[in-house]
């Protein structure tokens, strides 16, 4: 599989502020890639990065194979973006400034390309309209429409949903699946939600205060078998001492703010449980979840989005 | 005090009975231009004033009987002394009301002139008094000083040639003391040094005003039409 | 690049905004020329009330040519205000839209991107004098007709013959928008600054107020600083309607007094120009977009 975008040991640093932090990932073509974190984590950061609009304190952007530093031109031409709020010309009518655009991006269309392009989007029929008479719905996907126009090989989509009602959210959603599997594009999706990402994407990056937490598959991330359960015990030094002794010993993966961390599968959650209680461990909870979920919620623990976390 | 006063008045008779025939002189003038009806005439005049840039301009002059005149450049535009009918002669001499004294002769361009001073009678004349430098032989007026109420002191000298029997002159040289001429920079928009604009004005304003007006092509007795000279 | 500077003219010239500038130009002449042309009498005795108390002006000073001189003069000072309207908006409008970060990201350098905004803003600033030709000069020279042109100075005044007018008048617009270029780099300079665009405007017109008012004054102190300023040199357009005289203070036909005095403002015009651009290319290349 091709590597799309290879970023290694990316920084930024505003004054006082390290906004990204020694950040390196990967997309390979295909992916559908989530690009998790809060607010100010560093996701527009990093992606204004990708898009020169911000020069890296230090580190290496790599986009097609290529360094982005020397070839910006080649690189830029063949990427699609929407940053932040999908902002266009205001005074000018949907149509115009998708041609206005292509132009930008090399590209000749014809009107009927333009419609086209239009009609995907689901703005066919306000083409005409000035774009200061469009919801924020309808300009979120004149701004995806923007960035396609030119036909990129990466398109990328800084919080394509904000804004948005549940059902711009499920269209963007569906244009997103629909350009994935349809015409094979490399997505990057960044969004501070992780029910948004966790139904599109396939690989996922969940950064915070700039600094990589974890990136992966998200079937990987999304696993049964990939479990994890934190364990809440009376006395943990205790408990570790006798879970190592055990045959969990493997699953263990160590401690963290005061609970064991253990991988295992789903189904094995009634056999530690059994274990524990014979090893006397004087058990005060156990949390099961998957490994996504358990990274983000260490992103986002006591904030108000953990409610809008399902399944 | 009234000692004085009969002794002014005095000098002053003794001095008009002494003017009596210099104002034969200066009607046999006035009926040598009054043979000229009306006139048209090229010219060009130059203006020589310090703190007027302009350049030699090519001018019409109408006149006509008594006292109607009018320089027209082309263009339009022309800066005349004020009080610019007394660009031409007969409009000094255009009454009759003056008393004429003599004041002796004095040589004017290498021609020996009578000096003939011109009071006028009319109280409410705008003309003080007119210094005339006549040319009797061919009562020609080759100078004239004339002292105005409110405009100053002009002087006018005349060359004449072929026109000469007309007493219409070839040549006027104009000239008059200018007053400064000032207009704040903030009016005019400004923002050049001072001191190169003050030494170019105080370079020029060391002259007195000059107006040189020379005719050519007159054309006599032809008649005018007076809309010529409405303006 | 040439698409560059088509896509920002067009998106200039898409714009209510551009038009009241032009809008403003025709509403004040065309307002100007209506007041002269009915009360042009009373206005030419205004002027000519007294010229050194020795000297009165004959014919009609009020022709085409000197309404075309009162409305450079006058308009020559609210242009670069309509001039920053545009030119300082260039890139803080952009940034304020939120298009900017769009526009970064195409496959365009800053610096093109920044001369193609420039030369679209000179383009708009040009088109601007040339609306302001065609209303105070050919307009006025239909409506009020030809004529020499009498100009008061602060310490002298200018004849000018009618035939010796028009090239002034030529030269005095490539001036005029050489200066308006001028205005136009240094609002272009000041908004890669903001995110707004009504700052770098104020920010603009208050810096051409601020030393306009430095090169009135007439404080020693400032006189010296006066040839360095910008301002000093917007107005040089006038030199050209100021003639040579000869030695028996003819003035010469065609001449200009002080034609170095028209380069010197010129290259000054010029180096500010390169400077202000310059500028801007540079810190902007070097420049984080968060807009």
């Amino acid at each position: 599989m091709q590597q799309i975008v290879r970023v290694t040991d990316l920084t930024k640093q505003f004054k006082n502020l390290t906004a990204v932090d020694h950040l390196s990932y990967t997309v390979n073509e295909g992916d559908v890639y989530g690009f998790l974190g809060q607010n100010g984590a560093g996701k527009s950061t990093s992606i204004r990065m990708m898009l020169t609009l911000i020069k890296p304190t230090a580190g290496h952007i790599e986009i097609f194979g290529m360094d982005l530093a020397k070839n910006r031109r080649e690189i830029l031409r063949n990427i699609g973006a929407v940053i932040e709020k999908p902002d266009v010309y205001k005074y000018l009518s949907a149509y115009d400034n998708l041609q206005l655009f292509a132009r930008l991006s090399g590209i000749r269309s014809t009107r009927k390309q333009m419609m086209d392009q239009l009609e995907m989007v689901g703005l066919a029929q306000r083409a005409e309209d000035k774009v200061k008479t469009f919801s924020q719905g309808m300009k979120q996907r004149l701004g995806i429409g923007i960035a396609l126009v030119h036909n990129p090989q990466l398109i990328i989509l800084d919080e394509p949903t904000n804004g948005l009602d549940p059902q711009g959210i499920a269209d963007i959603r569906n244009l997103i699946l629909h350009l994935s599997r349809e015409s094979n594009k490399t997505i990057i999706v960044s969004s501070h939600l992780l029910s948004e990402i966790e139904q599109i994407a396939t690989r996922v990056l969940i950064i915070d205060k700039g600094k990589k937490l974890v990136e992966g598959n998200a079937t990987e991330l999304l696993d049964p078998a990939q479990t994890i359960v934190e364990l809440q015990t009376l006395d943990n030094a205790f408990a570790l001492q006798q879970l190592q002794l055990s045959n969990w010993t493997d699953k263990v993966q160590g401690q963290r703010n005061n609970t064991i961390v253990i991988k295992l599968d789903r189904k094995e959650i009634p056999a530690l449980h059994t274990d524990l209680m014979n090893m006397q461990i004087q058990l005060l909870s156990l949390q099961p979840r998957h490994s996504l979920e358990d990274y983000f919620l260490q992103v986002t623990s006591g904030n108000q989005h953990v409610d809008t976390y399902t399944n | 005090m009234y000692k004085i006063f009969l002794l002014i008045v005095g000098f002053q008779i003794s001095i008009f009975v002494q003017g009596q025939d210099m104002t034969a002189l200066v009607m046999k003038v006035k009926a040598k231009l009054d043979q000229v009806n009306d006139y048209e005439a090229d010219g060009n005049m130059k203006t020589d004033v310090s703190f007027i840039k302009a350049p030699v301009g090519k001018v019409k002059i109408y006149f006509k009987k008594p006292n109607k005149f009018r320089l027209k450049k082309e263009g339009g535009i022309s800066l005349l002394p004020k009080g610019g009918v007394s660009v031409n002669m007969s409009s000094v001499i255009a009454t009759n009301d003056f008393v004429a004294l003599a004041a002796g002769e004095s040589i004017v361009n290498g021609t020996t002139c009578k000096i003939v001073k011109l009071l006028p009678i009319n109280e409410a004349s705008e003309i003080v008094l007119t210094t005339l430098y006549i040319d009797e032989p061919n009562l020609l007026v080759r100078k004239a000083i004339t002292t105005t109420k409110e405009n100053g002191t002009y002087e006018m000298e005349m060359n004449y040639g072929g026109y000469a029997k007309y007493g219409l002159p070839e040549k006027v040289i104009f000239s008059f003391n200018t007053k400064d001429y000032k207009l704040p920079k903030g009016i005019t928009l400004e923002f050049d040094d001072n001191e190169k604009a003050l030494s170019d004005a105080q370079k020029l304003k060391n002259k007195k005003g000059r107006v040189e007006i020379t005719y050519a092509n007159y054309i006599i007795n032809k008649g005018i039409a007076d809309a010529i000279f409405v303006k | 690049m040439l698409t560059l500077i088509q896509i920002e003219l067009y998106k200039i010239f898409r714009r209510p905004r551009t038009y009241i500038a032009f809008g403003a130009i025709a509403a004040l002449i065309l307002i100007i020329q209506f007041g002269l042309k009915l009360d042009g009498k009373s206005y030419s005795d205004f002027l000519m009330k007294d010229i050194g108390g020795s000297m009165v002006i004959d014919g009609n000073i009020i022709n085409g040519y000197l309404i075309c001189y009162i409305m450079l003069q006058l308009l020559l000072v609210h242009v670069p205000l309509l001039v920053a309207l545009i030119a300082a908006d260039m890139i803080s409008g952009e940034a304020n839209m939120g298009t900017l970060r769009l526009l970064l990201s195409k496959p365009y350098s800053r610096t093109e991107l920044l001369l193609a905004k420039f030369l679209a803003a000179t383009v708009y600033t040009i088109m601007l004098l040339i609306w302001l030709a065609i209303l105070a000069l050919f307009l006025s020279m239909w409506i009020f007709g030809l004529g020499d042109l009498f100009l008061m100075k602060s310490s002298y005044v200018v004849l000018i013959n009618q035939n010796d007018v028009f090239w002034r008048y030529a030269g005095a617009f490539v001036f005029a928008a050489l200066a308006m270029v001028t205005v136009a780099a240094l609002g272009f300079f000041l908004s890669i600054f903001a995110e707004n665009s009504i700052g770098p405007i104020v920010a603009t017109m208050s810096f051409i107020v601020f030393f306009t008012i430095l090169s009135t004054l007439n404080i020693p102190i400032f006189n010296v600083l006066k040839p360095y300023l910008f301002t000093t040199h917007l107005i040089s357009w006038k030199e050209f309607f100021d003639l040579k005289v000869n030695d028996a203070n003819e003035a010469i036909i065609g001449s200009i007094q002080n034609p170095q005095r028209i380069i010197t403002s010129a290259l000054v015009l010029l180096l500010h120009i390169v400077g202000f651009v310059g500028g801007a290319i540079f810190i902007f290349n070097k420049k984080d977009v968060l807009s």
